[in-house]
């Protein structure tokens, strides 16, 4: 029935090949931590990509209750923290998630580096790669004013204190921001919130199918 | 590939008519003990990954994401910190040669060198030996670095107290209250000194706490209101025993509001 089923789906749309890109490939010995428990090292990019689905799930469940306007902002937050099943567990998620994620990307480009795997042929899945790093820590900093806590008010005030003081494009920079030359409230949030949730994991989500697609096109680097 | 005259497709589209069987490759006669990645290694990947998530539901359980008091722009002396991996960053910023007239080292030339550095690091290093020993200096600088942001991390959170600060901002709900002002016990609490120091909307002062979000009873209010409590001296009631009723059943009544 299941062999049916893909048949008639391969047959019109020639699925084989894609799925052997994806599933049929070798693992070669260097990186199998079954055979060289070294090779744990190599588990810490796939465990990046997989804090980074629990953000995607634990986040998308948050935006249920999740109001980004600040009269409610932080209410909802607190309902979601209080009253809502579950909902202290989906935000603590995504909370301690935005951390661990950090932590393993570190992990991930350490191992990438000292094994210097970036060298020729993959200087650009390397480069693709640190960009990731600069998003992570891009969807960090918004998500972090999003509770609308004190914490997270005087933070993203001292954040764009420094981004205004950059020469030239400073100030630009802070009204885009911020919404307001000066004022740091309603269009901050709507727009760290826009950040957060739709510009930033849309290039997340780009620049991820690139750093994958260049990993199954050039293999993964040879023992040292 | 096949290519070129002879080939079938299926209908008008371009799929090709010939089906390639869907059997996994051989990979015994790779070099090395390679194992296929479906379905033996993502068994043990999955494996894994139920191992770490469940430690990682443990963390969540034990630890609840924290949640400061609503954004007040008016809290005077509130110290701003960032989130711990901006903290490297945030403790650059306050030494002298990166700040006030060196800010644009500070902020934007030396983040800039390092994390360009970071960036071009297959272009910097750019000679085929791989192994740490072969490229001393690329191995080293990044040494540096990391020594450096450990080092920043630690100088900004060392004098940070984490328990004082979390107990110093909890979350707490403003409470939303009615205030009836036709209510009797309105007029005597204007009539009486009790709105000097717990305010109009008795919402408290300087000098008193708010009358809101406490829970006593109205002949504890009736008591308090007589004899003081605290710092409340005593004898600040003046009037007769029904405005003391009212009084005290007003009060009662806002915080009933309020819940």
């Amino acid at each position: 029935m299941l062999q049916k089923l893909y048949d008639w789906v391969d047959e019109r749309v020639d699925i084989t090949p894609l799925w052997r890109d994806i599933a049929d490939h070798e693992v070669p010995e260097h990186v199998n931590p079954a055979h060289h428990f070294s090779a744990f090292v190599y588990c810490f990019g796939g465990l990046t990509f997989f804090v980074t689905v629990i953000q995607i799930l634990s986040g998308m469940f948050l935006t249920m209750y999740y109001v980004p306007d600040i009269e409610n902002a932080w209410r909802s937050v607190y309902y979601l923290q209080t009253e809502v099943a579950h909902g202290q567990i989906v935000r603590g998620m995504h909370h301690w998630g935005a951390s661990v994620v950090i932590v393993m990307l570190f992990l991930h480009t350490l191992r990438v580096f000292f094994q210097g795997a970036y060298k020729k042929p993959r200087e650009l899945n390397w480069m693709v790669g640190v960009l990731l790093f600069f998003i992570m820590l891009g969807l960090g900093l918004t998500g972090y004013l999003l509770p609308w806590d004190n914490k997270a008010y005087f933070a993203t005030q001292v954040t764009l204190e420094i981004a205004e003081k950059v020469p030239f494009i400073g100030e630009a920079t802070k009204t885009l921001m911020a919404g307001d030359p000066n004022i740091v409230g309603a269009q901050t949030l709507t727009r760290f919130f826009a950040i957060h949730v739709f510009f930033l994991p849309a290039a997340l989500f780009a620049l991820m199918a690139v750093h994958f697609i260049l990993i199954r096109k050039q293999g993964i680097s040879g023992p040292l | 590939m096949h290519k070129g005259k002879g080939m079938k497709f299926v209908g008008d589209s371009r799929i090709t008519a010939e089906r390639k069987p869907n059997i996994p490759k051989d990979y015994s006669e790779y070099p090395g003990r390679t194992e296929a990645f479906w379905p033996n290694f993502l068994l043990k990947e999955w494996l894994v990954g139920a191992v770490f998530l469940v430690g990682f539901l443990c963390l969540t359980a034990a630890h609840p994401a924290p949640l400061e008091g609503i954004a007040d722009p008016t809290t005077a002396g509130y110290i701003p910190l960032p989130d711990w991996y901006f903290l490297f960053l945030y403790q650059f910023l306050k030494y002298e040669f990166a700040s006030g007239p060196y800010f644009v080292i500070g902020a934007i030339i030396a983040p800039g060198l390092a994390f360009g550095g970071l960036l071009l690091a297959p272009f910097l290093d750019n000679r085929p030996g791989r192994k740490v020993s072969q490229r001393p200096i690329a191995v080293s600088l990044m040494l540096l670095g990391m020594a450096s942001v450990f080092w920043l991390t630690y100088e900004a959170a060392e004098h940070v107290d984490w328990e004082q600060r979390a107990e110093e901002n909890t979350p707490e709900l403003p409470t939303e209250v009615e205030i009836d002002e036709d209510h009797p016990g309105y007029e005597v609490y204007q009539n009486n000194s009790c709105i000097q120091c717990h305010g109009e909307s008795l919402e408290g002062g300087a000098a008193a706490p708010p009358l809101t979000d406490i829970d006593h009873t109205v002949d504890e209010i009736k008591d308090i209101a007589q004899n003081g409590i605290g710092d409340m001296p005593p004898g600040q009631f003046e009037g007769t025993d029904e405005e003391l009723q009212q009084l005290a059943e007003f009060i009662v009544e806002v915080n009933e509001s309020g819940e």
